[in-house]
């Protein structure tokens, strides 16, 4: 059997590893390094120094070179290890540089001065995880405020998007109303046309209602997805009228009919849709672009594109400042990936 | 443990107290709204809120393009606009050859009708096929298949500007692939000076940046065909190749229309990343169409709005092609 052929079945069950279980997890492997290597890079390479980040070729791993005090010296010394002419190596720390020279002392001997050529001397590296970059960065970059807008958005955005989501849905899927097929139709029919291609007239709208630089403009516009009606309608289909009878029956008014039976009933499309609006919301970055101008409403992903464009050399402090954006949406990716892998898995929608 | 146990009911306690609050609360308020309006008209009260926001920021603003494609004029307000009859329309369409460019009045319109094409061919190529064999393998009885399945999908949760900064980092001219290249003895690679390398890179870090989805998707296809299907198949004598093109494709087939379409539309859409990532340079190699209309709306100095409407609802009407190709999918999907 060809094992190219094999490798794109389905079923392997085999108890021994084959060649096609094998070129699987090849491909697994190339595949989590290019989808998470470029990440790790970035990681890796936040901890370096503006010199180590400017060497090429690049090394994995932050290195610093050892430094030692020693008395008579203000500042540490930096460590080398100096080849002599007669191939025995010694660590020596560099006092100063003079053209081709330096000037160096034994730290065991701090009193006699050795001068070495500089090609003779190899500084002492270790691997270090520094965090001046982060410290640095967060002078300039306010990465305290911006979390909170951004968390405040993400927040009252997908709270906004569930409520008015849901109750919309709740009357489309439940009631029979004059002018529900027209509702849902206009709806649907804007699915088709993304807030990209729109982006002027929008502005217009919310310069005019004054939510420019607030962030209401970017919270309460993009609340009443129609992904998030269409999805919830769906589900709140599936949930059987009569429940809603006998609760009329006994007395239950609409409204309790909605929040004490629907909402709960609904939970798992509820749940897929809180994902999606998160997802979405955190990334926004376009529609903030255009709505915020003021740096104290910056949400994360703005403060992040006007930093690289203030210090577009300063690369250190870029991937520090990236790390340090990326990192809140890992930690909540981690925490509940699975629950995020299947229930996306099973609406299909984005 | 006792402490914290009492603890967490402490706090169960005070959110069913606040919950329940906020439901009795709300109840009285809305149990008197139905008493004065009817039951009939509770519908109106619940589509309300939604349709407000739908209706001002969604469908307005899409009445309001239309207007603005028909009128001239540098103003931004729609009133000082005056009426041009479909003369934004000419201005787009005034070329000798929409094949070439060069001889079009809004020759950056067409150059980034072209790229955007020449985007949307490859990168929904390369990302379909690439998303249906890592659906493929996943599907297969691997172990760890959790971990992986997270590891595709988690580019998918950054932002555009992270994905950018990322890959303008790996890529740049000291960077970490120029690195490995040079270590293995060739010359660096000018990737995001050069017009065909940039074109070749934004396609790589879109797909990078949204396989993933494709592939739960495309996933969730698979687990979905009955196991017993394959038994029955490998009972009456069929090998493994067999069962793949006469059972998965054929089954896969409903849910990889609707990926197909779904990525065609976002291709189509392509921006933010590229705008972060590139730019639109060098020069306008990877200039597309929603950048287009967001330069002549926003960023360009003599801005266009007339032209930039126009421009949107031809490519609104493609989308709109798209979307009913999706529904037709969706609807061969469940039969």
């Amino acid at each position: 059997m060809n094992p190219i052929l094999e490798f794109f079945t389905r079923k392997s069950g085999r108890k021994k590893l084959s060649l096609s279980d094998l070129l699987s997890y090849l491909y697994l492997l190339m595949g989590v390094i290019f989808m998470f290597g470029p990440v790790l890079w970035v990681v890796l390479s936040s901890f370096k120094t503006p010199l180590e980040i400017a060497k090429f070729p690049p090394r994995i791993f932050p290195y610093r070179q050892q430094t030692v005090s020693l008395e008579g010296y203000e500042e540490e010394l930096p460590l080398f290890t100096v080849t002599s002419d007669d191939g025995t190596t010694r660590q020596l720390a560099q006092i100063r540089r003079i053209g081709l020279e330096a000037q160096m002392i034994d730290p065991l001997e701090p009193n006699v001065i050795i001068k070495v050529p500089i090609d003779k001397r190899v500084p002492i590296e270790k691997i270090s995880f520094n965090l001046e970059n982060y410290i640095t960065g967060a002078s300039r970059f306010n990465f305290g405020r911006y979390l909170l807008n951004s968390v405040i958005v993400t927040l009252f955005a997908t709270l906004l998007t569930l409520l008015v989501n849901s109750m919309a849905a709740f009357a489309l899927s439940k009631y029979k109303f004059r002018g529900r097929q027209t509702i849902f139709l206009v709806m649907i029919s804007t699915l088709m046309v993304p807030l990209s291609v729109v982006l002027v007239p929008i502005f217009l709208v919310v310069t005019s209602v004054g939510w420019n630089n607030n962030l209401l403009g970017i919270i309460v516009p993009v609340a009443a997805t129609p992904t998030g009606v269409f999805l919830l309608r769906q589900y709140m289909l599936t949930i059987p009228n009569e429940l809603m009878d006998s609760a009329r029956i006994d007395g239950a008014s609409e409204w309790r009919i909605y929040s004490q039976i629907i909402l709960p009933l609904a939970k798992p499309a509820l749940a897929v849709l809180t994902i999606f609006s998160v997802m979405w919301r955190w990334n926004d970055f376009l529609w903030p672009l255009i709505v915020i101008s003021r740096s104290e409403l910056f949400t994360l992903q703005v403060g992040l594109a006007s930093f690289q464009g203030e210090l577009n050399v300063q690369w250190n402090l870029i991937l520090a400042m990236t790390v340090l954006t990326l990192l809140p949406i890992t930690l909540v990716f981690a925490l509940l990936q699975r629950h995020i892998t299947t229930g996306i898995a099973t609406t299909g929608l984005k | 443990m006792q402490k914290t146990l009492k603890i967490k009911s402490f706090f169960e306690g005070v959110s069913k107290g606040i919950s329940t609050f906020i439901v009795s609360a709300t109840d009285l308020l809305f149990g008197t709204l139905q008493k004065l309006i009817g039951v009939k008209r509770m519908p109106y009260f619940f589509v309300l809120p939604n349709l407000l926001i739908f209706g001002i920021f969604i469908l307005y603003p899409v009445l309001l393009n239309f207007v603005y494609a028909f009128t001239g004029g540098p103003s931004f307000f729609p009133n000082e606009r005056p009426f041009v009859g479909m003369a934004n329309f000419e201005r787009l369409f005034a070329c000798e050859s929409i094949f070439q460019p060069n001889t079009c009045t809004e020759d950056i319109f067409w150059r980034a009708v072209h790229n955007t094409l020449f985007f949307v061919i490859f990168q929904v190529s390369l990302m379909v096929l690439f998303a249906l064999i890592t659906a493929l393998v996943l599907n297969r009885k691997i172990k760890f298949r959790g971990f992986f399945r997270s590891v595709f999908f988690y580019p998918c949760l950054l932002s555009p500007i992270v994905v950018a900064l990322i890959w303008k980092w790996m890529l740049q001219d000291n960077g970490l692939l120029n690195g490995i290249i040079m270590g293995l003895g060739f010359t660096k690679f000018p990737f995001l000076v050069n017009a065909q390398w940039a074109r070749f890179w934004v396609i790589i870090v879109s797909v990078w940046a949204s396989m993933g989805f494709y592939t739960l998707i495309l996933l969730a296809g698979l687990q979905s065909i009955p196991a017993d299907l394959y038994e029955a198949a490998s009972m009456d004598g069929a090998n493994n190749w067999k069962a793949f093109t006469k059972i998965t494709i054929p089954l896969l087939m409903p849910t990889m229309l609707v990926v197909i379409v779904l990525s065609l539309i976002r291709a189509v859409q392509v921006f933010e990343v590229t705008y972060a990532f590139t730019g639109g340079g060098p020069g306008t190699a990877t200039l597309y169409l929603v950048q287009f209309i967001y330069n002549y709306g926003f960023s360009s100095p003599n801005k266009q709005y007339g032209v930039a409407a126009a421009a949107s609802l031809l490519m609104a009407g493609v989308l709109i092609v798209l979307t009913l190709a999706q529904f037709a999918a969706k609807r061969e999907e469940s039969y």
